[in-house]
C-alpha cells in the first residue's frame, strides 16, 4: 500500500456533559499519514488543540488493538467507520483521501448517555452481565480442561459468541437501538456449554429483563448489527436468545 | 409480531386463492366468495382474523413507541444502506400504508358484502359485478397497485423475519425459508395485482 499524506476537515460532536446539549465543531488537520490509525489522527488533533489552549476532544480508548471495545465513534454515518468487522482503533487513515470531510458522533442511545464529547456511558452492558452473564462455581484449583467432554461444534459456536467485546456498535447502528446482538452473544456463550446449563433459564430471563429496563429498543431483524459488529457476531445468536427466552418463559415455575 | 404475522401470511394464501377464481369464471368466483361469507366456521374464523390483525397493529405500535424512545437524539449522518435493506428498516411505514389501503379495501368490498348479508338483498349481491365496476376506475386501480407494492416489501422482510423472531435460524433451513419467502411474496403479490388489472384492461369479461 502506498503511503501518502492528507489534509482533512473534521466535524466533531462536542458536548460538555450529559446535562447540556451538544453541537458540532469544525477542525482541520494537516499532513495526516495514511499509516496512522483513526485514534492517532485524533491524538494529533488534540495536541493541536492543547497548544492552542483549547479543550481537547474527549474520546474513549484503551487497548488500541481491537480487543477491548472502548473506542466508540460513529464515523461518517457508520459505527466504527467505513471498514467492516473493525473497531475505530483499527481503522486506518488510508480509508480516507486528501480533502475529505469526516463527521464524528458519539453512540446515540437512551441507554448510553453521552458523558462528554464522544464518550458514552456503556455501564448498561455491565448491569446486563451482572443480571445473569456468569456461572456460579466454587473457585479453587483450575479444573482439567477436558474434564467435561464438549462437542466440537458447540465449543466453536460458544467461542465465536464469546468474541463479543461489548463495544456497543450493535446498539449504535441499529435503527431501533436494540441490544439484542450483545445480549444474545452473552447468553449464547454460556447456554451452549454444560457449565452454563444449571442457570440457563434464570440467566436468560434476568438478562432480558435488565436489557428492557435499561431502555434499549426491540429487534426487528434488520441485521445491521451483524454487518457492523467488529467481531462478526452472528444473528443466529439472536434466534438462539429468542429460543432460550421462549422456552424459559413457557417452562419456568417462577 | 412474528406469530401474528405468520397467521396473516396464512390468511393471504386463502384470500389470493379466492381471488384467482375470477380467472376461471364469474360463477366460480361468486360461489367461492359466497362460501367464504356464509359458512359459519369461516365466519367465526373471520373474527379471529380481525383480532389477529388488530394484535399485529398494536404490537407494531408498541415496538414503534419503544424503539423511538430508545434513540431520542438521532445521528446527523447515517449510512444505513451499507448495513441493511431499506425495507427491513421501514416495516412501520409500510405497515401504515397497508393499513390505509386496508381501510379503503374493507370499506369497498367487505362492508358491501356484510350489508347485503344482514340488510337484505343477499340473493342479488354479485361481488364479481361490483368489482368489475370498481376496477373500471383508474384511480381505484392505482390505489390497489400501491397497496400491493407496500405489501410486497412488507412481506419480503416479514416472512423470514417471523421465523427468526420465533427462534428459527438454521444453517440448512434458513436459506430455504428465505427462498420460500421470496417465492411466496412474488406469487401472492402478482395474484393480488392481477385482479384489478384484469378487470381494468378487460382481460376477462
Ligand atoms: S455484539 Fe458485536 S457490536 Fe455488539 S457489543 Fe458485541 S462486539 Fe460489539
Ligand atoms: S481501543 Fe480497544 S478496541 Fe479500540
Amino acid at each position: 500500500m502506498e503511503h501518502y499524506k492528507m489534509n482533512l476537515t473534521l466535524k466533531v460532536w462536542r458536548q460538555k456533559n450529559s446535562k447540556t446539549e451538544g453541537s458540532f465543531d469544525n477542525y482541520s488537520v494537516k499532513d495526516i499519514s495514511s499509516e496512522m490509525s483513526f485514534l492517532e489522527m485524533f491524538d494529533v488533533l488534540n495536541e493541536q488543540l492543547i497548544t492552542e489552549g483549547k479543550d481537547p476532544i474527549a474520546f474513549d480508548h484503551d487497548c488500541r488493538e481491537g480487543i477491548c471495545g472502548a473506542c466508540s465513534m460513529h464515523i461518517n454515518g457508520e459505527a466504527h467507520g467505513p471498514w467492516s468487522n473493525n473497531t475505530t482503533c483499527q481503522l486506518h487513515m488510508r480509508a480516507f483521501k486528501d480533502g475529505d470531510t469526516i463527521v464524528v458522533e458519539p453512540w446515540r442511545s437512551t441507554a448510553f448517555p453521552v458523558l462528554k464529547d464522544l464518550i458514552v456511558d456503556r455501564s448498561a452492558f455491565d448491569r446486563i452481565i451482572q443480571a445473569g452473564g456468569y456461572i456460579s462455581v466454587n473457585t479453587g484449583n483450575a479444573v482439567d480442561a477436558n474434564a467435561i467432554p464438549i462437542e466440537k461444534k458447540k465449543a466453536d459456536d460458544a467461542f465465536a459468541a464469546a468474541a463479543c467485546i461489548g463495544c456497543g456498535a450493535c446498539v449504535a447502528t441499529c435503527v431501533n437501538g436494540s441490544a439484542m446482538l450483545f445480549v444474545s452473544a452473552k447468553v449464547s456463550q454460556l447456554a451452549l456449554l454444560p457449565q452454563g446449563d444449571p442457570e440457563r433459564k434464570t440467566r436468560v430471563m434476568n438478562m432480558v429483563a435488565q436489557m428492557d429496563k435499561e431502555g434499549f429498543g426491540n429487534c426487528t431483524n434488520t441485521y445491521a448489527c451483524e454487518a457492523e459488529c467488529p467481531k462478526g457476531i452472528s444473528v443466529a445468536n439472536i434466534a438462539r436468545l429468542n429460543r432460550e427466552f421462549l422456552s424459559a418463559s413457557l417452562t419456568s415455575e417462577e | 409480531m412474528g406469530l401474528t404475522g405468520l397467521f396473516l401470511i396464512t390468511f393471504l394464501i386463502v384470500h389470493a386463492g379466492v381471488n384467482a377464481c375470477i380467472f376461471v369464471s364469474e360463477d366460480t368466483f361468486n360461489t367461492a366468495a359466497h362460501f367464504m361469507s356464509h359458512n359459519w366456521v369461516l365466519r367465526i374464523m373471520e373474527i379471529g382474523l380481525f383480532a389477529g390483525l388488530l394484535l399485529h397493529i398494536i404490537q407494531g405500535l408498541l415496538l414503534w413507541k419503544q424503539n423511538r424512545a430508545a434513540r431520542p437524539v438521532g445521528y446527523t449522518l447515517t449510512d444505513n444502506n451499507r448495513n441493511s435493506k431499506w425495507y427491513s428498516r421501514s416495516m412501520g411505514l409500510l405497515g401504515t400504508l397497508l393499513l390505509f389501503f386496508l381501510v379503503i379495501h374493507i370499506s369497498k368490498f367487505f362492508v358491501s358484502t356484510k350489508i347485503a348479508l344482514y340488510g337484505g338483498g343477499d340473493a342479488d349481491h354479485n361481488l364479481y359485478l361490483e368489482m368489475k365496476e370498481e376496477f373500471a376506475k383508474w384511480w381505484i386501480v392505482v390505489i390497489y397497485l400501491c397497496g400491493v407494492t407496500s405489501l410486497f416489501w412488507h412481506l419480503l422482510h416479514g416472512f423470514g423475519s417471523a421465523f427468526q423472531s420465533l427462534g428459527i435460524n438454521h444453517k440448512r433451513y434458513t436459506p430455504i425459508i428465505k427462498t420460500a419467502g421470496t417465492v411466496y411474496t412474488v406469487i401472492i403479490c402478482i395474484l393480488f395485482a392481477l385482479m384489478p388489472l384484469a378487470f381494468f384492461l378487460n382481460w376477462i369479461d
